[in-house]
């Protein structure tokens, strides 16, 4: 094994050792080369069990490197226990800074959610991905499905489009909204919310897609066309609220619906909290501007 | 004339079993062509051999397309195979099961074929789909039914909607009318009797009921262990069997 950092304590930098990171920094190049394709790779174990976001963790840890700065959402949340300590798990295997600012984060780990703040060029998106095969519920073997993206079949899929409009009047698929990447690959965005799929159409961000228990990654390369699935007569749309953040007053946010105490009284607030810290404090500035 | 699709030489074998032994034909325009014989005689292997569902192990399956184009099925490759079968051709199954999708509603069903090639618009779909519901005596307040809650004519019926909706050129269908009732069966038969004519399809029918090729097929095989042993115009054969297997075939129909 390669031990090419000394950092004083018994890992490899990063966890993984650097033949594993290797290969899976090659593995995310064809990702890269053929955009939504799903590539196998040789997910390791982790130090904690799949389901918990091992894909994204195996892929962060093989492109994150000394200068880089670490964000890890999960749900839109810097503050929950998935997010917490994922990103504890980095600061102690890489000694590299965090941060809770998307706009300072180079790389930003998520489950769920993408951040409120535009990306920018340069920064990575790493999504967890618990099943990576849109056309699983319509096709349980692999090797029918590979076929089918092999020669673009894709109608059962707007089969279940169709299904869904026939019974409740609309597409009712609200997260792991399913894509056209590049014209091309049918793809999961992972779970997150149908409201953040518009930003994964030709974001300036790199996007890579790890699913640790199946074993796959793909990838959406930066300004990469992505179209949500959709009929003429039934386009695509996201959710809306009546609603504004209770907290920082946004209408144009993802809202999280919280029950509040006993009475059943909820409070409406964003789900991304970078977003919401920044829009109170930027809100209590301008009132004390004011004064 | 040309014929629309040639069969020359057709085998399959499985170890010591010929399932199809050198079958050869010619289908043409508009023509319904019977195959008849015992169960295990291969019909249903020689039918899946055609469609190319099946690796042969020698001879040809020549289909002269809508354009003009001439694909040797055997050697086809997939994505075109696929693109054929979904679109100048169609497959009606003995069991329904296994030509439709039983949990989605019969409108999805039809209309499953039309996004394969493409239709994007809700509205459009539905409306050709209650079309064939019509042209197959299919209620079309029962477009949004499961197919499980459908009959069993019903529902091989729908897998004749599903399959007209591309408007083929070939179907092949396999014991269509196995395991239906005799009025059931009789409906059936004149509903495709009435669409091959008007449609102008050629179709290729397994069946082990003499009566049902009576009634339907232009020109008749009959096989007897894989191997054709007589073959003409469906009258004459009938009618005038010259080889013994035919001839037992023929005197063992129960004529009420």
């Amino acid at each position: 094994m390669l031990n090419s950092e000394s950092n004083n304590n018994e890992f490899n930098f990063a966890y993984l050792d650097e033949q594993t990171k290797r290969s899976i920094r090659r593995t995310l190049l064809k990702a890269v080369a053929i955009p939504g394709h799903q590539i196998p790779f040789s997910s390791r174990e982790m130090p904690m069990s799949y389901g918990w976001g091992t894909g994204g963790i195996q892929v962060t840890a093989s492109v994150i490197g000394k200068k880089d700065v670490l964000k890890v959402i999960d749900q839109g949340a810097d503050d929950t226990t998935n997010a917490v300590n994922i990103r504890r798990f980095f600061e102690k295997v890489c000694q590299i800074k965090t941060t809770t600012k998307t706009t300072e984060a180079t790389i930003i780990q998520t489950r769920h959610r993408i951040p409120e703040k535009p990306l920018q060029e340069g920064q990575i998106m790493v999504f967890q991905v618990p099943m990576p095969e849109p056309l699983y519920f319509l096709e349980p073997s692999r090797a029918e499905t590979k076929k089918m993206h092999a020669l673009e079949e894709y109608a059962p899929m707007y089969v279940k489009l169709y299904e869904d409009i026939t019974k409740h009047g609309s597409i009712a698929i609200s997260y792991d909204y399913p894509v056209m990447v590049h014209d091309r690959y049918l793809m999961k965005p992972s779970p997150i919310p149908r409201f953040d799929n518009p930003k994964i159409n030709n974001s300036p961000a790199l996007q890579l897609f790890g699913a640790g228990r199946e074993k796959r990654i793909y990838a959406v390369p930066p300004y990469t066309k992505v179209k949500n699935l959709e009929f003429e007569d039934y386009p695509f749309e996201i959710e809306k609220w009546d609603k504004a953040c209770d907290f920082c007053g946004s209408t144009e946010s993802y809202l999280d619906e919280i029950v509040i105490n006993n009475e059943g009284d909820r409070l409406w607030i964003c789900s991304d909290t970078d977003y919401c810290e920044e829009r109170q404090r930027q809100g209590t500035e301008n009132r004390e501007q004011s004064k | 004339m040309k014929p629309l699709l040639n069969v020359n030489q057709l085998s399959k074998i499985y170890g010591d079993i010929k399932a199809c032994d050198r079958v050869s034909f010619n289908l043409y325009s508009g023509q319904v062509l019977g195959i008849v014989g015992e169960s295990g005689s291969g019909k249903t292997t020689l039918l899946n051999a055609i469609c190319g569902n099946l690796p042969v192990d020698c001879g040809e399956v020549t289909y002269t397309s809508s354009s003009g184009e001439i694909f040797e099925i055997t050697t086809i490759s997939e994505p075109k195979r696929r693109q054929l079968m979904r679109g100048e051709w169609g497959f009606v199954r003995q069991n329904s099961r296994d030509g439709l999708r039983m949990n989605v509603t019969a409108g999805a069903n039809i209309g499953e074929r039309l996004m394969d090639i493409g239709a994007r618009n809700y509205g459009k779909i539905r409306s050709v789909a209650s079309y064939w519901l019509r042209q197959v005596e299919i209620d079309t307040n029962r477009i949004d039914s499961l197919p499980k809650t459908f009959s069993g004519g019903m529902q091989q019926r729908l897998q004749l909607a599903r399959i007209l909706v591309t408007k083929p050129r070939l179907i092949l269908m396999d014991e269509p009318t196995g395991g239906l009732d005799v009025s059931v069966q009789a409906r059936l038969l004149d509903l495709i009797r009435s669409l091959v004519r008007k449609l102008n399809l050629s179709v290729i029918l397994v069946t082990h009921d003499l009566g049902v090729v009576r009634l339907l097929s232009d020109r008749l095989l009959v096989m007897k262990n894989g191997e054709v042993v007589e073959s003409g115009i469906s009258d004459r054969v009938l009618d005038d069997p010259q080889h013994p297997y035919t001839q037992q075939l023929v005197s063992a129909t129960l004529v009420p």
